[in-house]
């Protein structure tokens, strides 16, 4: 699937246990690149025109009947609209229901490493990286939703039992999402809250930016499920609107 | 795994029959029993809990689903904040299985999920949008209506990945109580969803009880 139609606009790297975030415009691709392998990077997505509206995970896995995330899935809002579809994955699972390591989490797995002790060596979590991101927005607590952990595996036994897979996170994978509206975008790259690793584990992740085209009607994550040309006629009456 | 309970309607200190379609607000004390109970079957309780003391904190789904390590909630599970706290454990259930993946139904999904004609039909978040609108007392608004549970609903995973919506394991009668480990408002939207067989196409009546610690 050639998504990527247009030259490279921008790319940086991000250490691992860090944190930033983006305003995105509609038909840009995202691309995330898990470089060593074993990256997770925990993304909310808000309407930057109104910030009450968000990425909504209930919604998106029960409209596509999924419990994972890949290639060919749309990520919703909870107003029904399409913020990015996943036009092209190499690493076929990301997890949007675990949620986030905390403070407390990571110390008691991994110990506590302060800024004082350890500088940019610390030990951050996915819990305090959106706080701080969101705050940059005039988001707080109540603004936090269930967030998506791109490049995570965590399956689950006929019982329920949930397993996270350590050997799914394999270098030089990418997940490509288009932006199909404008979307205020907040990520970090801390660990999974499930990740069994000995260490902290500090996994670099580059993105890259790409001018994408527009979702055609025969586009594969519009004719991936009815669901999802709905969705897509969601967005169009929200730009004829815009 | 199912549980009956011990305690009798008669100690009960509080009993309310919520029609489908509305919303039930009410603030549940630490210590006490709060049980819904299914009245027709087949039924879906859509419930949000809040620290009633900073409602900042509420029901987490993704941390309870992750703290007890499984995607069902049933007896013994505690309910996670977003702060990391139990909220209230389950101690007694008929159904065996709720589920707390599928949210609440929205006349804007139902536009995704059914058809784009269904906008106007009366669904979950109209109910909570209006409990935060009429209760202005407990200070939340839109940006507090989250990632509920859906109790008496069945939401089977599948090892692959894929996400089905099955006939509910719950029936006329059946119920499911938890203890309140902290003070906590409970929402509750009692789902009018006529597009799906969470509710068997008929939207029933539930019934909420309280008893206090002593009970």
């Amino acid at each position: 699937m050639a998504t990527v139609s247009s030259d490279l606009l921008y790319q940086d790297e991000i250490d691992g246990g860090k944190h930033w975030s983006l305003t995105l415009r509609r038909r840009t691709i995202l691309r995330l690149i898990d470089r060593e392998g074993g990256a997770n990077v925990g993304m909310l997505f808000y309407n930057p025109a109104n910030l009450l509206e968000r990425y909504n995970a209930p919604d998106t896995l029960k409209c596509q009947h999924t419990f994972k995330l890949t290639a060919g899935h749309c990520l919703y809002s909870d107003m029904g609209r399409v913020f990015c579809s996943i036009v092209e994955d190499t690493a076929g699972w990301h997890d949007t229901v675990c949620g986030n390591s905390t403070k407390s989490l990571v110390a008691e797995r991994w110990g506590r490493r302060s800024y004082q002790e350890y500088r940019n060596d610390w030990t951050q979590n996915g819990h305090d990286s959106f706080l701080v991101e969101a705050a940059k927005y005039g988001l707080g607590r109540r603004d936090l939703a269930a967030n998506v952990n791109w490049f995570s595996k965590v399956r689950t036994e006929r019982d329920g039992t949930l397993a996270f897979d350590p050997e799914a996170g394999r270098a030089g994978v990418h997940v490509d999402l288009r932006f199909d509206m404008d979307t205020l975008v907040l990520f970090h790259t801390c660990p999974h809250p499930m990740n069994p690793a000995a260490e902290y584990p500090r996994k670099p992740v580059s993105y890259e930016l790409y001018r994408g085209d527009p979702a055609a009607e025969d586009d594969p994550c519009r004719t991936s499920r009815p669901e999802n040309g709905r969705g897509f006629a969601n967005n169009h009456l929200y730009h004829l609107c815009g | 795994m199912t549980k009956q309970s011990s305690l009798s309607l008669e100690t009960a200190v509080y009993r309310k029959t919520v029609p489908a379609g509305d919303y039930w607000i009410h603030v549940v004390k630490a210590g006490q029993i709060f049980r819904i109970v299914d009245l027709e079957g087949n039924q879906a309780a859509d419930t949000l809990f809040y620290n009633a003391a900073d409602p900042a904190e509420r029901y987490s789904a993704v941390d309870t689903i992750r703290e007890q390590r499984n995607v069902y909630l049933g007896v013994g599970t505690r309910l996670m904040s977003t702060a990391g706290n139990p909220m209230l454990e389950i101690v007694a259930d008929t159904v065996g299985r709720h589920d707390t993946l599928g949210g609440a139904c929205s006349t804007e999904s139902n536009t995704v999920r059914y058809a784009l004609e269904k906008k106007c039909m009366h669904a979950c978040r109209d109910s909570y949008l209006l409990a935060v609108a009429e209760h202005e007392e407990f200070g939340l608004t839109k940006r507090d209506i989250t990632h509920n549970i859906n109790f008496f609903m069945n939401v089977p995973v599948t090892p692959e990945g894929g996400l089905t919506f099955a006939d509910g394991l719950s029936g006329p009668g059946q119920y499911v109580e938890m203890r309140a480990c902290m003070d906590v408002i409970v929402l509750i939207s009692n789902c009018p969803q006529l597009n799906n067989p969470c509710n068997a196409y008929d939207p029933t009546p539930i019934e909420v009880v309280v008893w206090d610690a002593a009970a």
